[in-house]
C-alpha cells in the first residue's frame, strides 16, 4: 500500500491528533516530573500544510531555531524533530538548569544547554512513542538526541526531504509548553517512515 | 530597487535582465543557479531530493536534481538564454545534524544531493564555476540577475561571494 499525506482522510487525522494529545499529555507530566514543578501543554494542534508554506507557518525560513533531531527503531521507525525558537530554548535551558535566563548570547548555547535540550528531545521523543505504544501496542525505541541551532528553513529540510519522497505536504504538531504565566511554543514533527503508517493504521484498527 | 523573486523549497524561478531570485534557509538541499552572461538570464532552484528516477511521487520536477536542471534550461531556453554560454553556481547541501559514527540515509542526504547536482550538470555539459556546499550550517543564497552574482549569506559562518 503506498501512503501519502494527500491521502489521509478525517479520520485519520483525528486519530494521529488523539496520539499527539496524548503524547503532549506524557510529556507534561514527564516534565513536571524532572524540574518539580507543573508544566502545562495545550492542546496540540495538528497542521498539515504545503512545503512551501511551512517556513511561514513557523516563522520564517532564516528565523534562528534550535533544533533536536532522533530516530526511532522497532515495529516502526521514522524520525522525531522537535522545533523551539532560540528565545524559548533559553527559557526552557534557564528552567531545566536552575539559571536565571539573562539576555544577549542567544544563538550561543553552552554544551550544558546543548545537554538539556537534548534531554527534553528525550522526554518529549518517550512520552510521545509512549503514546502511540499505548494506543496500538506496538514497540520503538529511540536514538540519542541531536542538536542543531541555525536557520528554520536549513533545520526542516531534515524532515521535509523525508515527506518530500512521498507528498508535497509536511504534517507537525504545535504545542505550547505553558509554566505559569510563560508559554514556550514548541512545533514538534513527527515522521513514521512511510512504510510504517499502513502498520500504525492497521494497529489502530483503521484499515 | 531591484525586484525580489523567492524561490521556495521544492521550487524554481527564471529572471531576464535584472532583479534578485532568493532562496532563504537551504540545509540539506541544494541551490542549483544557473547563468547565461550573454542574455542575463538567470535561474534558481531549490532541490531536495537527488533523483525523480527512485520515486513514485515525482510530479514537482522542481523537487529533483535530475528534473530540475532540465526544467529550469527548457525555462531559460524560452527566454533565448545561449545554451553555450550557461554556467552553474551550486550551494547548500548541509548536513544539519550530525551522528558520530553513524551511517543515517536521511542525514547524509545533503552530500547526495551535491553529489547527484554535479553529475546531472555534467551530463549537460554545464561547468560548474562556484560552489559553497556541505558543512553543518543553513545558507540563504541570492542569484542577481544583472551579473550572475551569488551571495551566501549564513548564521554565524559569515557572507561569501560566488
Amino acid at each position: 500500500m503506498s501512503f501519502s499525506f494527500d491521502s489521509l482522510s478525517s479520520l485519520h487525522l483525528d486519530i494521529l491528533k488523539e496520539i499527539g494529545t496524548i503524547g503532549a499529555g506524557n510529556a507534561a507530566t514527564s516534565l513536571s516530573k524532572m524540574l518539580d514543578r507543573r508544566i502545562d501543554m495545550n492542546v496540540p494542534e495538528i497542521k498539515i500544510a504545503e512545503f512551501r508554506d511551512v517556513e511561514d507557518i513557523m516563522g520564517g525560513a532564516e528565523t534562528p531555531v534550535v533544533g533536536i533531531y532522533l530516530e526511532f527503531r522497532g515495529d516502526i521507525s521514522g524520525t522525531v524533530l522537535l522545533v523551539l525558537d532560540v528565545i524559548s530554548a533559553k527559557h526552557i535551558t534557564a528552567l531545566l538548569l536552575g539559571n536565571v535566563y539573562c539576555d544577549g548570547l542567544w544563538e550561543d548555547f553552552s554544551e550544558i544547554e546543548v545537554s538539556a535540550l537534548e534531554e527534553l528531545g528525550n522526554i518529549l521523543t518517550a512520552a510521545y512513542l509512549g503514546a502511540i505504544s499505548s494506543f496500538t501496542g506496538l514497540t520503538m525505541k529511540p536514538s540519542v538526541p541531536y542538536f542543531a541551532c541555525d536557520m528554520l528553513g536549513a533545520i526542516l529540510s531534515v524532515p521535509m526531504i523525508q515527506f518530500g519522497q512521498t507528498s508535497d505536504k509536511a504534517m507537525f504538531i504545535e504545542t505550547d509548553l505553558i509554566n505559569g504565566t510563560e508559554r514556550f511554543r514548541s512545533h514538534f514533527i513527527v515522521i513514521p517512515d512511510m512504510e510504517s503508517f499502513p502498520v500504525i493504521l492497521k494497529a489502530l484498527g483503521v484499515v | 530597487m531591484d525586484r525580489v523573486i523567492k524561490v521556495g523549497m521544492a521550487d524554481l524561478k527564471v529572471i531576464a535582465g535584472n532583479g534578485v531570485l532568493v532562496t532563504l534557509g537551504l540545509g540539506s538541499c541544494v541551490g542549483i543557479a544557473l547563468y547565461d552572461r550573454t542574455t542575463r538570464t538567470a535561474g534558481l532552484a531549490h532541490i531536495m531530493l537527488p533523483s525523480s528516477k527512485l520515486i513514485k511521487h515525482n510530479q514537482n520536477r522542481a523537487k529533483f536534481a535530475d528534473t530540475a536542471v532540465e526544467y529550469l534550461l527548457e525555462l531559460m531556453m524560452k527566454m533565448n538564454a545561449q545554451r553555450e554560454w550557461i554556467t552553474a553556481k551550486i550551494a547548500g547541501g548541509a548536513q544539519m545534524f550530525s551522528f558520530k559514527g553513524s551511517t543515517s540515509e536521511v542525514l547524509n542526504i545533503g552530500e547526495r544531493n551535491v553529489q547527484a547536482t554535479i553529475e546531472v550538470l555534467r551530463q549537460h555539459d554545464i561547468p560548474i564555476v562556484a560552489q559553497d556546499t556541505g558543512g553543518n550550517y543553513g545558507r540563504t543564497i541570492e542569484l542577481h540577475a544583472a551579473n550572475g552574482i551569488l551571495v551566501v549569506k549564513t548564521i554565524g559562518h559569515g557572507v561569501k561571494i560566488l
